[in-house]
């Protein structure tokens, strides 16, 4: 088993009192909660200060932590000989043993400790990455999970978990998905937790994702934007020749419907071609002769704009 | 080994979920449910309706309010508020990733050569 110092974690001194240790909980918990935070190991550092605050927070763990004695962080060690008896902490191995497991257990430790009524096990949520194409087409996921599970003695072990489950063509990213009683065991009789899948898009290549709607840019030749043209366009379930109107602005959108994810019960999103005007930066003589004779003659002026904004500038000061 | 598969059983925020089914997924009590119910956290489907019942997807935000509740010690007017600014930012973020995708990206160049 790992020591974890818990007094350095929370960043109080061994004999800190119990208010202190709840200001220092507090604080931490407001930095790196994971509904509040977006620091970067924002929900594991919250774990781990969560464990520590959990064990100091109550008498009798702290003195059983505290009996543990004094290690670095990280060290293997074993609890003294007589300290599982003390504690009331059965009698069991300590290989494979989390320290957060083994005071979740001991006397005093919560609803959960033996002898106590039937408990709901957890709930967990773990993130599921998928690509594009997986989403649009639906597809299987094999999860390989540790799950905490109490024993008989109402003892927290880790117990690993395989299982495949099947994500529905058309989740979208940050999608959660819940698979009942997948979560932690329940303890005498509870009823087990649910496991919640957090869907998580791969960036694409082409494809932006917003919602159930797709987004790819469709650059243009210069002359393509001005006379029109049709152009083929990659989607998700092959190509499709798109008509570009004559005289097309960069910026503008271009719908082709039901080219997106499909959604739940019917339908679906739609895919959006963002126009963009691109320059060649390499030309031939001639074509820099084409682009210079259309200079001469063109009365085009895309600043327009500018000379009327000047204009009413100078008029007003 | 044969891997067993299992079921995704909801996926769908248009299911109604009775107080007690909230109760059970959210893992708050029926009373600080119909608490959070008259802070305006959430809002039954019919709020003349004797037993009230609401959208699955609000399971979330209970759920979340659980969290906060269970880890910060908030009560129901500081939970009202934490949440109401989560969700401002939530909603500020989904706008952001609307802009964003919507911001195309620089083609490259040697891709404008073939």
């Amino acid at each position: 088993m790992k020591y974890k110092d818990y007094y350095g974690i929370l960043g109080v001194a061994q004999n800190a009192n119990v208010a202190d240790i709840k200001k220092a909980y507090r604080k931490l918990a407001h930095k790196y909660h994971p509904d509040v935070s977006k620091e970067a190991n924002a929900e594991q550092k919250f774990k781990e200060v969560a464990e520590a605050y959990e064990t100091l927070k109550n008498p009798e763990k702290r003195a059983a932590y505290d009996q543990l004695g004094k290690h670095r962080p990280g060290e293997e060690f074993r609890p003294p000989p007589d300290w599982q008896q003390q504690h009331g902490a059965g009698s069991f191995s300590f290989e494979d043993f989390d320290l957060s497991d083994l005071f979740a257990g001991l006397r005093g430790g919560g609803a959960r400790s033996r002898g106590r009524g039937s408990m709901a096990g957890e709930d967990y949520e773990v993130p599921v990455h998928l690509t594009l194409e997986d989403a649009f087409r639906g597809s299987e996921v094999e999860l390989n999970l540790s799950m905490p599970e109490y024993n008989d003695q109402g003892l927290l072990r880790r117990v690993p978990q395989v299982f495949k489950t099947r994500i529905p063509k058309g989740v979208i990213d940050g999608q959660r998905l819940r698979v009942p009683g997948k979560g932690g065991k329940g303890f005498n009789g509870g009823r087990n937790g649910d496991l919640y899948l957090t869907i998580a898009l791969h960036p694409h290549a082409l494809f932006r994702v917003n919602g159930h709607d797709l987004y790819i840019d469709l650059p243009l030749a210069p002359w393509e934007a001005v006379l029109g043209t049709s152009v083929d366009v990659p989607t998700l379930s092959g190509a499709v020749r798109l008509k570009v109107p004559p005289g097309i602005q960069a910026g503008q959108k271009l719908r082709i419907a039901k080219r997106g994810l499909p959604k739940p019960h019917a339908g679906e999103g739609d895919l959006f071609a963002l126009v963009q005007i691109a320059a060649p930066h390499v030309i031939s003589e001639r074509e820099r002769a084409l682009y210079q004779q259309l200079a001469n003659i063109s009365k085009f002026n895309p600043r327009g704009n500018f000379r009327q904004e000047s204009r009413n500038e100078s008029r007003t000061h | 080994m044969k891997v067993e598969l299992t079921e995704i059983s909801w996926r769908d925020a248009q299911q109604v979920l009775s107080l007690a089914q909230l109760a059970e997924l959210s893992g708050l009590r029926e009373t600080e449910l119909r608490e959070l119910v008259d802070c305006g956290v959430i809002d039954p489907i019919d709020r003349d309706a004797g037993e009230p019942s609401f959208r699955a997807d609000c399971i979330f935000t209970m759920q979340t309010a659980r969290r906060l509740h269970k880890d910060f010690e908030l009560d129901a007017h500081g939970l009202t508020l934490a949440l109401a600014l989560l969700n401002r930012i939530q909603d500020l973020e989904t706008q952001l990733s609307e802009l964003r995708v919507q911001q195309p990206r620089r083609p490259r160049k040697k891709f404008l050569e073939e």
